[in-house]
């Protein structure tokens, strides 16, 4: 009997908690029939460090620095599927809190008053990512097919999006699983 | 900027207080004396206003921060507001605004050093047959160029108060180029009341049915109807209230009429306070018209001394009617009726939901008639010369005539009345408007008619209209147009509904990104989709109309917005490696890894 391809799929977060990748784990048990529907090309799970070719992307988080630039385009070019997930990916998040603070300001604070870091130096190095002035969503740096909102959606949720995508239905979500009160 | 002390801020506001009484009601009135004063309103102030009227500091606070014309932060003992409307901005007010800020070493939204002076920009102020215009103060200025620039610079440096300038700045021409049976015959005050004495009251509003008079405001609802509703509807009080909070960009009709007509106005609020059985009445002034405030209450006076207002109007025992005019304060929203009654309450001009509609439950949850300007100033006419009279006027679903507010490319800008059905070429010959092609009729939240479709006439079975008519030229950049108008709306949305205040701003950013050079195929289907969800999910007409301009020009404009597009898929939305410029100055790197493609 042939065997049927599986799906590949990638993750990844940008700035982000990592709770939404957390409430993808909190399918439990559900993760062994995940597993027997697709495999994992890049994700925090793997340590894959580059994104092949795959059916669906998922990224968590906003857009901060240039780092996550490459990585999300990285994502979009191979990815068939890219999905934005949770609050931050979407509209930037808590990480945008920092949007009406000026960057200068914040370097300040952070690297050069006392009660800071030790050194007294604002650092620069190649290796360090650099920081955009503001924190971006997802949607303005690449297209975005679907956007599954939360913070973080629930195991439930992101369990029904995933299968129904996987299955090749349109993700369909009941309104139970979009409120949040 | 060290934060002021107000020690003697009790007594100064005494007198305020005095005038406006402990009602709450009286909120927004009290701070737009309060903002007079002290050019903004001071957090103790704010302490002190919630203590006299009772209510929450957190109240006072919300209402200081909804309307543009109050400030919460210091602005300049001299405040000028440069109209942004796109007439004004073809006229060139983005460039003198320029050469003022340059010339007085300021940046627009900042205070000067001194606390002398701000400069800023607001929406349209009404003035666009007379622009490139601007508010001191709230004091109109017209015909701006460079000399009245220099001249206004010269009279802030020495310090002169805005009440002492020269007179010439703050000219107001009527400007009626084209006048018909509403603005063109004599009118006798106290004809109507007398007519409608005579005649009694269900026979007048038989009159006012057989007229087929529909709202001027633009939703073209039966007068009739709407008076009846009212005079049928229960309540401890009815009120009639004059909507005068003409903040549609383009729109300047009800300038002319409240300038040079009030008395027809006053008269057909009368009439119809007479019909529902009103014995308060109240006239929303937009507060960009303030400098009509004592020319009208000077009328009110006068009306009064002539038993045309009061007690027992024109000797008939029982017939008491008086109107107070309320200030409005920058907020385009008011113009709906309901956000218009929340504001004459004194709170943010929010829209309630409706039903229940005002006719039942209005001001006060008591039944209220909220009618346009010219709607009242036709009512005045009909009550004296009989609805056939008028009916006779128009087409078969717009009777009578319409005021038209012209400006933009054309010769003639001004006041043109027409009977309903004239023709948009027909329109366009009187104003001397050559090579147009686009006309935005009713504003931004009405309709963009492209030069195919100049055959098509004002009426409400047509081109429905409150009285705006903008005249594009060829080669004027029609993206940049609905630019302004998305970012008028943007500003103005009240914030109560999501789609609204989140649509309104992607919309915004969406447009931007366009006219940025970075749009793509893409951004247009978000455009339409974005339009669809305002149009249809929206609290309020703001919302419902908002995305008009955008997807007018979608369907029948591509020529103003496909040479801009990129032809790949998917464009960012912002400068990748111009985001990145902070950080590299702060940084000092400038390797590879700083910088994106």
């Amino acid at each position: 009997m042939n065997e049927k391809r599986k799906i590949r799929l990638a993750t990844c977060s940008l700035a982000g908690c990592f709770g939404c990748h957390m409430s993808l784990l909190d399918i439990d048990e559900k993760l062994f029939d995940l597993l027997g529907m697709i495999e994992f090309d890049r994700t925090p799970f793997t340590d894959i460090k580059h994104c092949g070719p795959c059916d669906i992307g998922i990224v968590e988080g906003g857009v901060s620095n240039a780092e996550n630039v490459h990585v999300l385009k990285e994502f979009r070019k191979h990815c068939k599927v890219l999905v934005a997930i949770g609050a931050c990916a979407i509209t930037g998040g808590v990480p945008a809190l920092r949007n009406n603070i000026d960057l200068w300001d914040c370097f300040q604070e952070v690297y050069l008053y006392e009660g800071g870091l030790e050194g007294n130096q604002i650092p620069n190095d190649p290796e360090l990512p650099l920081p955009f002035d503001k924190v971006y969503p997802v949607y303005e740096v690449v297209k975005v097919d679907y956007f599954l909102p939360g913070c973080p959606p629930s195991a439930d949720t992101i369990w029904k999006f995933l299968t129904d995508l996987i299955e090749g239905r349109e993700p369909k979500l009941d309104y139970e699983m979009l409120r949040y009160d | 900027m060290e934060p002021r002390e107000f020690p003697q801020i009790e007594q100064q506001l005494a007198p305020v207080f005095e005038r406006h009484g402990r009602e709450a009601n009286q909120l927004l009135q009290i701070l737009r004396e309060v903002q007079e004063i002290f050019h903004f309103i001071p957090p103790a102030a704010i302490t002190c206003i919630a203590a006299h009227l009772g209510v929450p500091r957190t109240r006072v606070e919300g209402v200081a921060g909804f309307y543009s014309f109050l400030s919460l932060k210091p602005v300049g003992e001299y405040r000028i507001l440069f109209s942004d409307n796109i007439t004004d901005q073809m006229q060139g007010n983005p460039e003198l605004m320029r050469y003022f800020c340059h010339k007085l070493w300021l940046e627009p939204g900042k205070v000067s050093e001194d606390s002398l002076l701000s400069v800023d920009s607001t929406s349209c102020t009404g003035m666009c047959d007379q622009g490139p215009a601007a508010l001191v103060n709230g004091w109109p200025l017209t015909n701006l160029d460079h000399e009245r620039l220099d001249l206004i610079a010269e009279l802030i440096r020495g310090r002169k108060p805005v009440c002492d300038w020269p007179p010439r700045l703050f000219e107001v021409k009527d400007n009626i180029r084209r006048s018909g049976t509403l603005l063109g015959e004599p009118f006798a005050p106290g004809a109507a009341i007398k007519a409608t004495l005579a005649r009694g009251s269900a026979a007048t509003l038989l009159e006012m049915e057989a007229s087929g008079l529909r709202g001027r405001g633009g939703a073209g609802f039966s007068v009739a109807r709407k008076w009846s509703m009212c005079r049928a509807s229960p309540g401890e009080q009815h009120y009639m209230v004059c909507n005068a909070d003409e903040g549609e960009p383009g729109t300047f009709k009800d300038r002319v009429l409240l300038n040079s007509y009030a008395d027809l106005v006053c008269e057909g609020m009368t009439v119809g306070a007479r019909i529902i059985g009103a014995t308060k009445g109240f006239l929303y002034l937009r507060g960009e018209y303030r400098y009509l405030l004592n020319k009208l209450e000077q009328v009110l006076a006068r009306r009064r001394a002539a038993g045309l207002l009061g007690r027992n109007i024109l000797g008939e025992t029982g017939f008491d009617f008086d109107i107070e005019i309320h200030l409005g304060a920058g907020a385009y929203i008011c113009g709906e009726e309901s956000a218009l009654i929340e504001s004459l309450e004194g709170k943010r001009g929010r829209p309630r939901n409706r039903p229940p509609f005002p006719v039942t439950h209005g001001y006060l949850d008591q039944p209220t008639v909220v009618d346009n300007v010219e709607t009242l100033a036709c009512a005045a006419r009909i009550a004296a010369q009989g609805g056939e009279w008028f009916a006779a006027m128009g087409t078969a679903q717009s009777s009578g005539s319409k005021i038209l507010s012209i400006a933009g490319d054309c010769a003639r800008p001004g006041i043109y009345e027409y009977p309903f059905g004239v023709t948009l070429h027909e329109i366009l010959d009187d104003c001397g408007a050559e090579d147009s092609y686009a006309v935005q009729v009713s504003g931004p939240s009405g309709i963009l008619v492209s030069s195919k479709e100049f055959g098509r006439c004002i009426s409400f079975e047509d081109l429905p209209t409150a009285g705006a008519f903008t005249v594009f030229k060829r080669g004027r950049d029609l993206l940049q147009i609905v630019q302004n108008f998305a970012h008028f709306f943007a500003h103005e949305s009240c914030g109560f509904c999501t789609p609204c205040r989140v649509g309104t701003q992607l919309q915004k950013k969406i447009v931007d990104k366009i006219a940025n050079d970075h749009g793509t195929v893409s951004d247009l289907e978000e455009l339409k989709q974005l339009g669809h969800i305002m149009q249809t999910m929206s609290h309020c007409g703001l919302g419902h109309t908002a995305p008009n301009p955008v997807l007018d020009m979608l369907k029948k404009f591509p020529d103003a917005y496909q040479h801009k597009l990129k032809d790949l898929a998917f464009e960012p939305a912002f400068d990748l490696d111009g985001a990145l410029e902070t950080a590299r100055n702060i940084t000092g790197r400038d390797d590879t890894w700083a910088h994106l493609p």
